[in-house]
């Protein structure tokens, strides 16, 4: 590999795999991430994205494969202050406020910004000299954002960065990684949701029962687990006419109700079409994505992971 | 540099635990008080009471700072801080020094208000004498420093508090630091294979004579460090591979 290559390639993850005991939590994972790129990886709960992340910072040791980060180790990484990250875990520790912790974190890197501006950027201003042990959840969710984000690393790592943030919590993180990302760094972060892949990743690795099961632009990977469902009330309509419209892959009753369940977003509009057509007393239409857990499931199927599983033993 | 900035946190953090005010200086210093105050006159294992018990004190009370210093990473642990640790370029030989700095630090408070009780209450040292029990406590802490870092790797936060208070209490005892255990026969030999024993006699050993500490009492703090750090080294690579 050429010099310049290794520079693009930033972040090399090759043949990744790792088990708890009798549990795969990684089964040889293959991602490479170029510099600047914002990557989500998607999955549900146990797909194997904090084993990952924990890996991609030296954190957990591989049973096999390798993690290369700018050319070097993650270890080495680490050393030189090229990589920060905010991990899922943790309280802040006691008997330090919020600039304190802050002010500690950033004398660790080489290159800190000023914790005058990430305080503001992350709204921590106001609480700065409260002590750690006082902080609310979402207030300490912030302050973990700030000491990632004072580090200034060319990596940041964040798994499940807005998981205890309320929706302006999570519109201010975002705008914060914007500015970050603006300025050419690398950002990966974990996520269950959809939405947040989409909203905020150049690129989405969508993972499933330790797997990479998917990779690629977000456009491409909601077509691919955008499955949807229609609710509507309509009495009196047989189950097996309510199938028979093209799209819908499923039908179920509860009570008035019917949910067909189709398998994209395009045949979705046409099955919501046809029913209309045909029963026009349908009424409480709702559209919504399908569960990413549903989704993922499709997607992997259970029957190859079964097959694997035997394989393996 | 950088590690200087740590460090300085890390001693701010340790100045406002309240715990060791308590375990490392006030507990100590009121014992003291009581014991030697009603008793200046008498004589405690050949030498003067409140010399004993004021050495006796410094070391129950200084042992406390420096194991429940490292032992305060059992609860970095618990929260994960070590891990967010882990990722900065934070060495972790810098990590542990400032365990082990600040638990000093906090010994020596807990030496200098126990000296300065003593010399209120009648224990005359010359200048010699004092540096020379001063640096005979802090060589004989070393084992407990890195005591208190293998614990705060082993115990859980929960079980913390009484270990450490239920530990060091044990060994201050056996090693005399409440008034002398045994004074000879084969209890004797085993006490003093402790660190702790020798640490209550650096007051004894440095009024000199026999010439500060024994061999025997350099060995044993010796083994205990060497062994100490190998199973402390142990527990911690055991800690950072498995999650």
């Amino acid at each position: 590999m050429t010099s310049s290559e290794t520079r693009s390639a930033s972040i090399q993850l090759s043949n990744l795999t790792k088990s708890y005991g009798d549990v795969q939590a990684v089964r040889s994972v293959d991602i490479t991430i170029h510099a600047g790129e914002t990557l989500a990886l998607l999955g549900p709960n146990g797909a194997g994205k904090s084993t990952t992340i924990d890996m991609m910072l030296g954190l957990t040791r591989p049973d096999a494969g390798s993690v290369t980060l700018f050319g070097s180790s993650p270890a080495d990484a680490v050393k030189a202050g090229e990589v920060g990250g905010m991990l899922q875990t943790g309280t802040l520790i006691q008997f330090m406020s919020v600039r304190e912790l802050v002010t500690m974190v950033a004398s660790l890197y080489p290159h800190p910004l000023a914790v005058k501006d990430v305080l503001r950027i992350t709204r921590t201003s106001e609480f700065a000299d409260r002590p750690g042990k006082k902080l609310s959840g979402g207030q300490t969710q912030r302050v973990r954002m700030a000491i990632a984000l004072v580090a200034d690393p060319d990596l940041l790592v964040l798994d499940e960065p807005t998981a205890a943030l309320d929706v302006e919590g999570r519109r201010d993180f975002w705008t914060a990684m914007r500015e970050v990302a603006a300025r050419g760094k690398t950002i990966v972060f974990a996520t269950h949701y959809l939405e947040e892949a989409d909203a905020y990743a150049d690129r989405i690795v969508l993972m499933a029962r330790g797997r990479v099961v998917a990779d690629g632009p977000p456009t491409e990977i909601k077509a691919k687990v955008g499955g949807r469902t229609i609710r509507a009330t309509l009495p009196d309509v047989d189950e097996e006419a309510l199938v028979a419209i093209s799209g819908v892959a499923n039908v179920e009753r509860r009570g008035e109700a019917v949910i067909l369940t189709c398998d994209s977003s395009p045949s979705c509009d046409g099955a919501l079409r046809e029913l209309l057509t045909r029963y026009p007393g349908a009424r409480d239409l709702e559209v919504r994505g399908a569960g990413l857990e549903e989704a993922f499931l499709n997607l992997t199927g259970d029957q190859d992971d079964l097959h694997d599983d035997a394989g393996a033993l | 540099m950088r590690s200087f900035t740590y460090l300085r946190f890390e001693l701010l953090r340790t100045l406002r635990n309240r715990r060791f005010l308590i375990f490392s200086l006030i507990f100590p210093l009121i014992l003291f008080l009581a014991i030697a105050g009603p008793n200046k006159n008498a004589v405690e294992d050949g030498i003067s009471l409140p010399l004993y018990f004021m050495t006796g004190m410094a070391a129950w009370g200084s042992m406390n700072a420096v194991i429940s210093s490292g032992a305060r990473i059992a609860a970095e642990r618990q929260v994960g801080w070590t891990r967010q640790m882990r990722i900065t370029p934070l060495k972790p030989s810098a990590y542990f020094s400032a365990k082990i700095l600040s638990g000093y630090m906090m010994a020596l408070f807990s030496i200098a208000v126990m000296a300065f009780a003593g010399s209120i209450i009648g224990v005359r040292l010359d200048a010699t004498q004092w540096l020379t029990m001063l640096g005979l406590l802090l060589v004989g802490l070393i084992p407990f420093a890195v005591l208190g870092i293998m614990l705060g790797h082993l115990v859980t936060v929960d079980t913390l508090g009484p270990t450490i208070g239920g530990l060091t209490s044990l060994l201050a005892l056996l090693g005399g630091a409440f008034g002398p255990l045994v004074s000879s026969g084969a209890l004797l030999t085993i006490v003093r294979l402790l660190p702790s024993y020798w640490l209550v006699q650096a007051g004894k050993s440095a009024l000199g004579g026999a010439g500060v500490w024994p061999a025997q009492a350099w060995i044993v703090i010796a083994v205990w460090t060497v062994v100490l750090t190998r199973v402390s080294v142990r527990v911690y690579k055991r800690d950072t591979s498995r999650v």
